[in-house]
C-alpha cells in the first residue's frame, strides 16, 4: 500500500506487472483519485500548499504557491502540462518512474488537473524516451477504457483528456516556456517573461507546468493529507525525493530518500550508493544535475561551518555558491580521486554549447567560447591567463540571459575554477603529461541536425 | 502615470511604458543601446541583452532592488522605480561583456560592408568595446545563401536580433522567413531557400542593425558617408511614399525609409519606392535629411556625441596607453 513505508513514490516499483492498470489497482492505485474527486478543487490545492511540496524539476519552487497563482479568467481554458523532458546530464529519475509506474503519474495528472480545473492536459516527454512514450500511451489507453479518463470520470461529472507529446530532442525544451512553444508546434525558444505561464501559457491560456516527480507526489499528499506529508523531511524541504545517483559509486541507480538524509550516509551506506567503487577515495560531487556547482569532498560532506551536509534544499544551498551548491533536479554524480575535473567540465561545457537555443547573445556566443577555451586545456596548450579569461567569460553570461540555461552553463565553470583551480594550473604546467593522456572524447563537433 | 528615475533624472510616464521607452523620453544620452528592440514592430526585444539596466529600487511600494540586471526593453516601469544605466559601473561592465560576445564571431569586415557608417554594432563597439579582442579561435561562418534579387544576406554578420523575422511576420504576406538551427549555428533563412519576394520585403534591410541584410541595388556603389541624404516623397498607392534618397550628384544610389534618432524607420516603405524609383525625376525633393545620433554620417558623431563623462575618461586613458593625442572634450 502507498504510504506504508517511507517510500511514497517508489513503494510499488518492484512489483511484477505494476505498469498494468489491474495490478496497479490491486495495490491500491486510483483509490486516491476516487477520494480526490469527492473533494473540492480548492481543498486539494490547500492540501498541496500545506504539504510544503517543492517543484522537483530543479528550481524547487513551492508547488502549492504555483498552483494558487494560476489565473482563472471566466470562459478561458486552463492547462496542466507535465514536464517529462528530463535531459539534464546526471538526471534519470523521471524515466525510472514513468517506465515502472506510469499509472502513478497518470493518477497524479488527473488529481492535479481536477484541482486546477484543467480539462485538457499534456505530458511532454523527451523525444529520446521513445519507449516510455509507448508505455505511457498504453497506460492512458487503459485508463480511458476504465473510465478514469475522458468524460465524466468515475461518475464525478469531471472531464479530462490527457495527451502525450514527444519532445523535439532538445535540452532547452525542458525549460517550461520553451516547452510550451514546442508543444504549440513552434521552435523551442524560451519565452521572455513576464508574462508567466500561470497568466499566459499554452496558447495564451493560464497554464501550470510541473515536473513528473512533482505531479506523482501529489498522489501520496492527497492520500495522507498535506499536514502529514509536511512532517516527512526537514524544515522547508518536506517529503521524499528521487535521487539519480551515478558516477564512481558501487550502486548507481534511482533512490527515494527522505529529505534531510545526511549526504555522507547517502554516499556510503549500503542502502544507497554503497560507497566509492574499487576502494578509491571520493574527489567531488555534483549534487543536483550538471548545472549546479561542483563541490569537493570536504564541502559536500560538511558545510563551511562544519555542520554535516544534508540532502535538502537548504543544507545543500548553505554557504551560497562560495561553499555550497543546490539540490536541483537530484542528479547526484560522484567523482573519485582519478577524475579530471577539467575534462569533466569540458564535457559539460560542450553540452551547453550544443544545447543553447541561440536566442540571446551572451549564451549563444559565450557557451561556445568557454568550450573552446576548455578544449585548449585538454589539448595541453592553455596558459594561466586562460583560467582568468574563462572566469571572466562565465561572469559575462551569468545573470544576463533570457532563461537559466546561460547560468546553467556558467555555474559549473565558476565552481570548477573556484574549488579546483590547481587542476587547471596543472594542465597548464604539464602540457607534455597531458598530451600523453588518451582522450576518449570526440574532437569533432557534435553534428548539427537539419530538420 | 508612474514616476521613474533613470540615472538620477526623474520623469513621469504612462503606466505600461518600458524602462527603455521612458529613458528615450528623457533623451538619447540616457537611453540604453538597443540591438534587437524595435518600437515599430510588435514583440521585439529581449534577445541581444545590450539594453540591460540595474533596477535599484523596484517601486515605491516594494523598494527591493531586482536581483539581476533586466532587459530595459522588456521591463515595464513601476511607480517609484529607480534605474541606473550609464551611472552604474556594473552595467557598463556587463554591457562591455555583451559587446565583446557579440563581436567574437563577427567577421569585422567593415571595410567591405555596405552597412559601415550606419551600423549599430559599430556604434556599440565604439561606445562599449575593447581595443583588442580576446578571442583567438576561428570565427563562425555560414554557407552563403541567395534570398532573392533585391536583398543580400551576409549571415556571418548577423547578430540574430530577430527584427527581420518579425518584419516578415508582421508586415509582409506569407511567412517565408525565419530562424533555423540552434545555438551558435542558428541562422536566419527563407523556407527551403525561397526568395523573399513580396511588396514590403525590402524593409528587412532597414531594420537590420548590422550588415547582414543589405540592398543589392546599392551594393558596393559608394560608402554611405560619401552620399547625400535628402528627404523626398512621391505618390505611392502602396505605402506612404516618404523616403530618404541617398544621392551622389544627380544619381539616386539608394532609397530607404526615413529613420529617427534611434535608427528606427518612421514608416515602412514598399519595394517599388525602394528598388525601382532610382531617378531624381521620380521624386519630389523636400530638402536635406538631418541624420542624427546613431550614425557617423551625422557630422562628427564621434566627437560631439553627448556621452557621459566617464566614457571620455576611458577613451583618454586608452589613448594615453597607446600614445595617441588627447581626444578633445567638446562638451
Ligand atoms: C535549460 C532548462 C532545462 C530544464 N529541463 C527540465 C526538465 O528536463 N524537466 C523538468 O521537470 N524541469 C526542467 N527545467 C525546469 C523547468 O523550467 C520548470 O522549472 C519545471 O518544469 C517546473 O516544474 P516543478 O515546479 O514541478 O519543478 C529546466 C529548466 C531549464 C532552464
Ligand atoms: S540563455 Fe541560452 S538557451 Fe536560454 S534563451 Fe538565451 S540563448 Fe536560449
Ligand atoms: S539579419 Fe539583421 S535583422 Fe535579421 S536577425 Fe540578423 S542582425 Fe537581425
Ligand atoms: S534591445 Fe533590449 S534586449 Fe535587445
Amino acid at each position: 500500500m502507498l504510504g506504508m513505508t517511507k517510500k511514497l513514490l517508489l513503494a510499488l516499483d518492484h512489483i511484477e506487472g505494476i505498469s498494468k492498470l489491474d495490478v496497479y489497482r490491486q495495490h491500491g492505485g486510483y483509490a486516491v483519485l476516487q477520494k480526490a474527486l469527492k473533494a473540492t478543487p480548492e481543498s486539494l490545492v490547500e492540501e498541496v500548499k500545506k504539504s510544503g511540496l517543492r517543484g522537483r524539476g530543479g528550481a524547487g519552487f513551492p508547488t502549492g504557491m504555483k498552483w494558487s497563482f494560476l489565473a482563472k479568467p471566466e470562459g478561458v481554458p486552463r492547462y496542466l502540462v507535465c514536464n517529462a523532458d528530463e535531459s539534464e546530464p546526471g538526471t534519470f529519475k523521471d524515466r525510472y518512474l514513468m517506465e515502472r509506474i506510469p499509472h502513478l503519474l497518470i493518477e497524479g495528472m488527473i488529481i492535479s488537473s481536477f484541482a486546477l480545473g484543467a480539462n485538457t492536459s499534456y505530458i511532454y516527454v523527451r523525444g529520446e524516451y521513445y519507449y516510455i512514450i509507448k508505455i505511457l500511451e498504453k497506460a492512458i489507453e487503459e485508463a480511458y477504457a476504465a473510465g478514469l479518463l475522458g468524460k465524466n470520470i468515475l461518475g464525478s461529472g469531471y472531464d479530462l483528456n490527457l495527451y502525450v507529446q514527444p519532445g523535439g530532442g532538445a535540452y532547452i525544451c525542458g525549460e517550461e516556456t520553451a516547452l510550451l512553444e514546442s508543444l504549440e508546434g513552434k521552435r523551442g525558444n524560451p519565452r521572455i517573461k513576464p508574462p508567466f505561464p500561470a497568466v499566459a501559457g499554452l496558447w495564451g491560456c493560464p497554464t501550470v507546468v510541473n515536473n513528473v516527480e512533482t505531479i506523482a507526489a501529489v498522489v501520496p499528499i492527497i492520500q495522507m493529507g498535506g499536514d502529514e506529508y509536511a512532517k516527512i523531511g526537514i524544515g522547508k524541504s518536506t517529503g521524499t525525493k528521487l535521487i539519480s545517483a551515478s558516477g564512481h559509486i558501487n550502486k548507481p541507480g534511482v533512490y527515494e530518500i527522505e529529505l534531510g538524509l545526511p549526504v555522507e550516509e547517502f554516499i556510503y551506506s549500503e542502502q544507497y550508493c554503497g560507497g566509492i567503487r574499487n576502494g578509491k577515495k571520493m574527489k567531488a560531487v555534483v549534487a543536483g544535475g550538471s548545472s549546479v556547482p561542483i563541490l569537493p569532498t570536504e564541502l559536500i560532506l560538511k558545510t563551511a561551518a562544519g555542520e554535516p551536509r544534508l540532502m535538502s534544499y537548504e543544507s545543500l544551498g548553505d554557504g551560497g555558491f562560495a561553499t555550497g551548491t543546490m539540490l536541483g533536479s537530484g542528479g547526484f554524480i560522484v567523482y573519485d580521486e582519478d577524475t579530471s575535473i577539467v575534462k569533466n567540465l569540458f564535457t559539460f561545457a560542450r553540452f551547453y554549447h550544443h544545447e543553447s537555443c541561440g536566442q540571446c547573445s551572451p549564451c549563444r556566443e559565450g557557451t561556445g567560447w568557454m568550450e573552446k577555451i576548455l578544449h585548449k586545456f585538454i589539448d595541453g596548450h592553455a596558459t594561466l591567463a586562460d583560467i582568468d579569461l574563462l572566469w571572466d567569460v562565465q561572469s559575462k553570461i551569468e545573470g544576463k540571459t533570457i532563461c537559466p540555461l546561460g547560468e546553467a552553463a556558467a555555474w559549473p565553470v565558476a565552481a570548477a575554477i573556484r574549488h579546483f583551480r590547481h587542476e587547471f594550473e596543472a594542465y597548464v604546467n604539464n602540457p607534455a603529461a597531458i598530451k600523453q593522456v588518451k582522450h576518449y572524447y570526440r574532437l569533432n563537433k557534435l553534428e548539427v541536425v537539419n530538420s | 502615470m508612474a514616476k521613474v528615475t533613470i540615472d538620477d533624472i526623474t520623469i513621469e510616464v504612462p503606466d505600461g511604458t518600458t524602462i527603455l521607452e521612458a529613458a528615450r523620453m528623457i533623451g538619447p544620452h540616457v537611453a540604453p543601446p538597443t540591438m534587437c528592440y524595435y518600437s515599430k514592430l510588435k514583440g521585439t526585444g529581449g534577445y541581444c541583452r545590450t539594453c540591460i539596466v540595474k533596477v535599484e529600487q523596484g517601486s515605491e511600494k516594494d523598494p527591493r532592488p531586482m536581483p539581476k540586471p533586466v532587459a530595459s526593453c522588456r521591463t515595464t516601469v513601476m511607480d517609484g522605480m529607480v534605474v541606473r544605466n550609464n551611472t552604474s559601473p556594473e552595467i557598463q561592465e556587463a554591457r562591455a561583456g555583451i559587446t565583446e560576445l557579440l563581436l567574437i564571431n563577427h567577421p569585422l569586415d567593415c571595410p567591405v560592408c555596405d552597412q559601415a557608417g550606419e551600423c549599430h554594432l559599430q556604434d556599440l563597439a565604439f561606445d562599449h568595446g575593447k581595443v583588442k579582442t580576446r578571442y583567438e579561435f576561428e570565427r563562425r561562418t555560414f554557407t552563403p545563401q541567395d534570398i532573392g534579387d533585391n536583398v543580400k544576406l551576409h549571415m556571418n554578420r548577423c547578430i540574430l536580433c530577430y527584427r527581420c523575422v518579425k518584419t516578415c511576420d508582421q508586415i509582409t504576406d506569407g511567412r517565408v522567413h525565419g530562424v533555423i538551427n540552434r545555438g551558435d549555428h542558428a541562422e536566419i533563412s527563407t523556407y527551403i531557400s525561397n526568395a523573399i519576394d513580396n511588396d514590403f520585403s525590402g524593409n528587412i534591410i532597414d531594420v537590420c542593425p548590422v550588415g547582414a541584410l543589405t540592398d543589392k541595388t546599392f551594393r558596393f556603389k559608394s560608402r554611405v558617408w560619401f552620399t547625400n541624404p535628402q528627404e523626398a516623397h512621391r505618390d505611392c498607392d502602396k505605402c506612404c511614399g516618404k523616403v530618404t534618397l541617398w544621392t551622389k550628384g544627380t544619381d539616386v544610389l539608394r532609397v530607404t525609409a526615413r529613420k529617427d534618432a534611434f535608427g528606427e524607420v518612421e514608416a515602412f516603405i514598399c519595394n517599388t519606392c525602394r528598388f525601382e524609383k532610382k531617378q531624381l525625376s521620380d521624386w519630389t525633393i523636400d530638402g536635406p535629411r538631418k541624420v542624427d545620433h546613431k550614425s557617423v554620417i551625422s557630422a562628427n558623431h564621434y566627437q560631439v556625441k553627448e556621452a557621459p563623462k566617464y566614457l571620455y575618461d576611458r577613451v583618454k586613458l586608452l589613448n594615453q596607453g597607446l600614445d595617441l593625442p588627447e581626444v578633445k572634450d567638446n562638451k
